[in-house]
């Protein structure tokens, strides 16, 4: 200490430059050749989001279905949950990853430069929403896996107690491929917001972006790529294969609402891991993405339930595991792009629809689509999405989009809802068609081969001893 | 069963089967009122039914269903002809409410009956 009054002022200024110069050497090298660390929390809550989309299938998902139907089918769709789950996040590690989230020489397809996760390692960085800021690869990887695993497992719901184990088995790892992982592509892959230095490098990267994503389609977490897509695929599956036996004549009421209720709240609990977790990055802006998850829910779910006390006269258990779901599945599209009140008024509307849907609409057009799949997912999705285009609008609270070549928000003033929304309707059109055909000709080509649906005699005796040799519950 | 033996020939091994349908919540009572009377063995099932008393509607998001069937206990009760009757009053003040779905008693000979345990027969091993 005594020392430091001998140096001279020159020499602890070429000390002070010659340390500044060296604190900067590591910022010019980063510009120039490597790209920024993963932030640790970052990688944290993506991890944390990939678990929490897991619990949602299994076993949330499986649970909620599992109650709602008759005790000698829960298994059956326990297994068909949990199979589906595992198919699907294996598939998408052979080459679902890689068709869905690399750059193909079309906006449907992307490449197959990835199969197998070739090339990537725990080292391999990917982009986020945020310029100079990237996540692990594999991170990223596992959790868009869970999302092409939850997905088709959503659709088995439509055809619940009569679907053949093995039809089904075949028709998700052709669905996968043709529908689920061009539209997750169409509407999610663009080069990440490194790539908008300038107007011209924007549209050059834009070129090879997905078909919908250039549409100007918003989607936070999948609305259209999940539930519109799962949704419609339900809606021909359940038309094709046909109404369960005794539907419209025998009662054939839920078997353990405590199962489908305990299964409703672990997708809510699980659902902020799908959502939150979509915003890449563990900051602010995750937490209003939170709060739209919370408060629509809670909203639809009360909106449900008062919507059934007054037009059916009791507000049910079912009921409120439902409008939550119809909330979860509306603001899914919406929770990065609208404000909390704007979350709000898309759980009510969701919810006050799909009850229509499952109620109203189903018994007009009489299909059975047995765990309104398309009622809730398909129905509230094509809300959530539409309602994003709405209430993504600043004047509404909404974030608006961000202009990365200008690094900032444009001018409130310019947001115009009709052309968003008329962006929205590109990609609900799109996935349906496109969903749609896709499992129409796929059940069919598995309809003529091995068959879609169980013998009458298999069907009353149940799918759990019948399918899968095994009785739910003994003594 | 000894041959040529017919149940009226002998009177007091005549017996009785007494089945009565009756509200859940009313077999605390039920049995209390028989044990007083020296009732000692009695069966009870759980069964579901109707007779002028309907069921209640319920609904499950898009379907509702009038569930017509309501639950109900069905005790059964083997007991020596002579105090047949008595029994059949003390459940029927029992179990009464005085509203729709108090339930039925039947009564129906029994042509014959045995102890497991120590091969008795007749109103003994009633």
């Amino acid at each position: 200490m005594h020392q430091d009054n001998k140096r001279t002022k020159g020499s602890s200024l070429m000390r002070g430059l010659g340390a500044a110069l060296l604190m900067m050497l590591p910022a010019l090298v980063f510009a120039q050749d490597a790209p920024p660390p993963p932030n640790k929390g970052d990688v944290s809550w993506l991890m944390t989001s990939t678990v929490l989309v897991i619990l949602m299938t299994i076993p949330g998902l499986a649970l909620f279905y599992g109650g709602m139907v008759r005790n000698k089918n829960v298994l059956s769709l326990l297994m068909q949950v949990m199979i589906v789950f595992c198919v699907g996040v294996l598939l998408f590690a052979v080459f679902g990853y890689s068709v869905a989230f690399s750059e193909g020489s079309n906006a449907f397809f992307g490449g197959f430069g990835k199969v197998f996760l070739k090339g990537m390692t725990g080292d391999s960085l990917t982009g986020t929403f945020s310029k100079a800021t990237n996540i692990p690869e594999l991170g990223f990887f596992c959790f868009q896996a869970t999302f092409a695993a939850i997905t088709p497992a959503l659709i088995v719901g439509a055809f619940a107690e009569r679907i053949k184990f093995s039809a089904l088995l075949v028709f998700i790892l052709i669905w996968l491929a043709f529908a689920y992982y061009p539209i997750a592509h169409m509407v999610w892959f663009w080069s990440g917001p490194d790539a908008y230095t300038t107007a011209e490098a924007g549209a050059a990267a834009n070129v090879n972006a997905g078909f919908l994503f250039n549409k100007g389609a918003l989607d936070f977490a999948g609305g259209t790529v999940v539930h519109i897509n799962a949704g419609i695929a339900g809606l021909v599956g359940c038309l094709l294969i046909g109404k369960r036996l005794g539907y419209g004549q025998t009662a054939l009421p839920p078997h353990n609402l405590p199962m489908v209720m305990i299964g409703s709240a672990l997708l809510w609990v699980g659902w902020f891991g799908f959502n939150v977790g979509s915003n890449l990055e563990a900051n602010g802006f995750a937490t209003l993405v939170f709060t739209n998850t919370l408060l629509a829910t809670a909203a639809a779910t009360l909106a449900w339930m008062f919507g059934e006390w007054i037009v059916k006269g009791s507000p049910t258990m079912l009921g409120a595991a439902s409008g939550a779901v119809a909330g979860l599945v509306a603001i899914t599209p919406a929770c990065g792009w609208v404000g909390p009140m704007g979350s709000i008024a898309i759980g009510v509307l969701a919810a006050l629809i799909c009850l229509w849907a499952v109620s109203g609409l189903k018994k007009m057009l009489g299909y059975d689509d047995s765990l309104d799949v398309f009622g809730v997912h398909c129905i509230g999705g094509i809300v959530g999405a539409l309602l994003t285009g709405v209430f993504n609008s600043p004047a509404l609270g909404g974030t608006d989009v961000y202009d990365y070549v200008a690094n900032a928000f444009p001018n409130p003033a310019d947001y115009s809802i009709a052309t968003h929304v008329i962006s929205q309707a590109w990609g609900v059109g799109v996935t349906l068609l496109w969903s749609g055909i896709v499992s129409l000709v796929a059940f069919k080509v598995i309809d003529l081969t091995i068959g879609l649906r169980v013998t009458e005699e298999q069907e009353r005796e149940g799918l759990d001893t019948v399918s899968h040799g095994e009785r739910a519950y003994n003594g | 069963m000894p041959e040529g033996r017919d149940p009226s020939d002998n009177d007091a091994n005549a017996m009785k089967m007494i089945t009565a349908i009756i509200r859940p919540w009313k077999l605390d009572d039920l049995q209390m009122a028989v044990a007083r009377l020296g009732v000692q063995g009695i069966t009870v099932t759980e069964v579901t039914g109707y007779g002028r008393q309907r069921g209640h509607s319920e609904h499950y998001k898009g379907s509702e269903y009038q569930v017509e069937f309501v639950p109900k206990l069905r005790v059964e009760i083997v007991l020596d002809e002579a105090s047949a009757e008595a029994v059949v009053e003390a459940i029927s003040n029992v179990c009464r409410t005085g509203k729709t779905g108090d339930g039925k008693i039947f009564l129906a000979p029994v042509g014959e009956a045995v102890r497991i345990r120590t091969r008795e027969s007749g109103a003994a091993a009633a």
